[in-house]
């Protein structure tokens, strides 16, 4: 690919790729993100490419596309395939449906009904990608081009537009205005704090040492969530023009991608986003013939949670074990190798190009007093559609359960969301109304953290969902200070003992204790977030951790501890269902004998609950009160009636 | 340097700029107590024992004096109940892993910390660092260094420098809040030096 010198190069160049590009012909695109890929992506998109060779349809004239894209969010119904012009949206599509879908929808423009979005509550069929609820309800600014580029092609990025924003930053801004219109637009970090990103860059600008760093923290670690590597995975190039932007801003020459190595894909289209943006001339010396240099290397974090924090990202980054330090000095003053050192999340640098293309007003016209712009959350846990999505800030939380997730699935009734990751805390019913944006979210015990959304429902035992996020920080604390280290090993036994039935009258209160000298005297903010899960679930549930101490009752039926499985002699017809499907071989009976369950035996899998057919509904959970014990021997026969006989 | 003033319990303290907290209570005579701080090492803030109640720029509230640099006008307080209460419960749980710590139980009586509270993990290591820091920053042998992170961490002797360089050193030993660092010395020594590498008892 040929370097391009100047902007005046780059809109000829941009207009030769459209020039080729017939917006009415068909283009197949298929989602080849994490999550589809997992769904069996690649097989459909062979598929796609073998029919049509099959079909000579790309050998004579060019007349249909195959683009592998990246995520655009609805992961639950992969894989996705969506068809252009059209925007036909095929969900779960097969290897063995492309050949009726290259048939059919690209040649015949017939629509195949059985692929199609269908809505739960109408029962109408959804044909256009944009009108599917889930879809609908969303504002997407960051990951609408997902589905539309081949995130593997600098060309497919600058068909939609791609590196515009560079041109007009470097070639009518001073890095001074750039700082300055990122300030006027309230743009606040994505990464969880809520720091105002513009005064963020100021201060290192305003740092008088001349080296300068520019860091993207992708180092997403939450347990489910998605954001980030979604942007990465399907739109690389729109962190990589914000991070220039910001570089150019700053005064920052070197700038860093700390990724999760985890994250393969992220990291393989990161890696050659920044190949080909180095061949166009996007990035090195000279940019557009603007004068400014930058660079941007790769590092692959080694998967440890705390290396999301800023400092830890920093020692992580000059070779160091992921340990925070001391703030202040902060990063902005002493950061990487005691430079200067401005770091952003991916999605605060994926919203730069937007900024500065439309102006400081398209953010603040988005959103509530403190919270500007649209926030990409992993909606995911009980709920109906289960994705990435992408909203204005200051939507409900209501809205975002019910209209963009579309409800908790099974009738079952909605319990909390946990919002924020692992350090963030538990939302109930009475807040669904509640408007998401930082300050909100705070105000109810939660954090917006980086946008991980988990939704619970009654069958969700609060004790449970504590000790599971303890669990996972107790092994992602670095150990370095005391306060997170040793008061999260506490509060993990405490709630441990809990949930079998040992938790003792106090230890609400000295979880209490805990959670408050680790928030405030942890070095840093994972410690001082650590506590969160624990607080916003004794705050709101308290009742359940008193079920547990006091009745050893788990409300939920969770705690495999506290409950137990009772066949009803009454109910029980004997069907041998549950007797076959127990994988304990705890169940005892025959086929005209009355089960019953060993208790000694029994794993509580709740194998039996389920499978008992629901007319009899004979098995029974039980908590905080004894099992009934097992009916005599003689009273186990069952006299059926058959035929009007009697056996 | 510039001079700074700042407030520490009530009395006006005079500190150059870049000095910690801990530094200019210590020059003005103020008495923090501290577990993982040693004068010749660079200040690493892990055992928070030494957590003072600050007033800064309008915001109240717990930091470690060993790594907080002065500003004017900072209000310190090196006792209030909070800190005291912190400091308690922070001892509380390091008792659980090292219970007969003189270090620890000094502490203990002063803050009224009862080392039953938490269920005992005798460890005996309270993580400190004294002895990784002390070999990285002064002899720069790395020979003990930490393992693992969260609730697994610990210190270990690293076999192949700790044969080389440790015999005839063992100046972290007096460090050791818990004398932990012997028992893990000796138990490297045994288990896992280099054959080759064993130097008689003597030391000769």
């Amino acid at each position: 690919m040929a370097r391009i010198n100047s902007p005046a190069e780059l809109e000829k160049f941009r207009k030769g790729i459209l020039s080729k590009r017939d917006p009415h012909k068909p283009c197949i695109a298929v989602c080849t993100g994490t999550g589809c890929l997992a769904l069996g992506a690649a097989k459909v998109v062979t598929a796609f490419k073998e029919e049509i060779k099959k079909k000579k349809l790309g050998t004579k004239v060019d007349v249909v596309d195959v683009r592998e894209t990246g995520c655009p969010g609805f992961c639950e119904r992969g894989p996705i395939v969506v068809i252009y012009p059209e925007e036909t949206c095929y969900l779960q599509v097969q290897p063995g449906d492309a050949e009726e879908i290259v048939s059919q929808t690209v040649l015949a423009k017939k629509v195949i009904d059985r692929l199609l979005y269908v809505d739960p509550t109408t029962g109408e069929k959804i044909v256009r990608e944009s009108e599917i609820p889930f879809y609908k309800n969303q504002m997407r600014h960051l990951i609408g081009n997902n589905i539309k580029i081949d995130p593997k092609s600098i060309e497919d990025y600058l068909a939609v537009g791609g590196y515009s924003a560079l041109v007009k930053a470097l070639g009518q801004m001073t890095p001074e205005q750039v700082v300055e219109l990122v300030k006027d637009s309230n743009l606040r970090g994505r990464g969880g704090a809520g720091f105002p990103t513009g005064k963020k860059w100021e201060f290192t600008r305003n740092s008088p040492d001349q080296t300068r760093y520019v860091i993207v923290n992708a180092d997403e670690g939450d347990p489910g969530a998605f954001m980030d590597r979604a942007l990465l995975e399907g739109n690389p190039f729109s962190v990589l023009e914000g991070l220039t932007i910001g570089a150019y801003a700053i005064g920052s020459h070197e700038g860093y991608f700390y990724v999760r190595q985890e994250y393969p894909l992220a990291v393989e289209n990161v890696t050659l986003a920044i190949k080909q943006a180095e061949e166009c001339g996007f990035l090195g010396k000279n940019i557009l013939g603007s004068g400014f240099d930058f660079t941007i290397r790769v590092h692959r974090g080694a998967g440890a949670f705390v290396c999301g924090e800023e400092t830890s990202l920093l020692m992580s980054l000059e070779g160091k074990a992921g340990e925070p330090r001391a703030r202040p000095p902060y990063p902005a003053v002493k950061g990487l190798w005691g430079k200067p050192t401005n770091i952003n999340n991916v999605e605060t640098w994926a919203n730069i190009p937007l900024l500065i293309n439309n102006g400081a007003g398209f953010l603040t016209s988005i959103g509530t007093e403190g919270s500007k712009g649209t926030k990409i959350f992993s909606l995911v846990g009980k709920v109906n559609n289960t994705g990435l999505v992408e909203v204005p800030m200051g939507i409900t939380l209501g809205d975002i359960v019910y209209k963009v997730g579309g409800g908790i699935p099974g009738g079952k009734k909605f319990k909390a969301v946990q919002t924020g990751g692992p350090s963030g805390g538990c939302i109930p019913e009475k807040h669904l109304d509640i408007k998401v944006d930082f300050d909100e979210l705070k105000k109810v015990g939660a954090i917006m953290g980086s946008g991980g959304m988990i939704v619970m429902d009654e069958d969700t035992c609060m004790v449970d969902v504590a000790k599971y996020f303890l669990n996972f920080l107790t092994g992602e604390s670095c150990g370095k200070c005391s306060p997170c280290r040793e008061g999260i090993r506490q509060m993990l036994k405490i709630l441990t003992n809990i949930s079998k039935g040992k938790g003792r009258e106090g230890d609400i209160e000295l979880l209490e204790d805990l959670s408050e000298a680790t928030r405030d005297a942890s070095l840093c903010a994972l410690g001082g977030s650590a506590p969160n899960p624990v607080l916003s679930t004794i705050h709101y549930f308290r009742d359940e951790y008193e079920a547990h101490i006091k009745e050893k009752r788990c409300p939920a039926y969770v705690c495999k501890e506290l409950i137990s499985y009772h066949i009803d002699p009454d109910k029980c017809q004997a069907c041998m269902i549950c007797l076959r499907k127990c994988p304990a071989e705890a169940i005892a009976g025959d086929k005209n004998q009355i089960h019953i369950i060993d208790q000694e035996k029994c794993t509580k899998c709740g194998t039996c609950f389920e499978v008992c057919p629901s007319r009899f509904a004979a098995v029974r959970r039980i908590s905080g009160e004894p099992v009934p014990p097992p009916i005599p021997e003689e009273a186990r026969m069952i006299i059926r009636e058959s035929k009007g006989k009697k056996k | 340097m510039s001079e700074i003033l700042l407030q520490i319990d009530g009395t006006e303290v005079k500190a150059a700029e870049g000095m910690t907290i801990l530094k200019a209570a210590q020059s003005a005579g103020i008495y923090i107590p501290t577990l993982c701080h040693h004068e010749k090492l660079e200040p690493y803030g892990a055992c928070r024992i030494c957590v003072v109640e600050v007033d800064a720029r309008g915001r109240k509230g717990l930091v470690a004096a060993c790594l907080y640099p002065v500003e004017s006008d900072l209000v310190v307080r090196t006792r209030s109940e909070k800190v005291d209460k912190t400091r308690k419960i922070l001892l509380e749980q390091l008792l659980a892993h090292a219970p007969d710590a003189p270090a620890l139980k000094d502490l203990a009586q002063q803050y009224g910390a009862d080392k039953d509270r938490f269920a005992k993990e005798s460890s005996f290591c309270i993580l400190c660092g004294l002895c990784v820091r002390y070999c990285a920053e002064v002899k720069k042998k790395n020979a003990v260094g930490f393992v693992d992170r969260g609730a697994s961490r610990e210190i270990n002797f690293v076999p192949e420098i700790a044969s080389e360089e440790c015999w005839n050193c063992k100046e972290c030993f007096p460090l050791c809040p818990t004398s932990y660092l012997q028992a893990a010395y000796h138990l490297t020594e045994a288990l896992a030096f280099p054959r080759a590498a064993l130097k008689p008892a003597s030391g000769k």
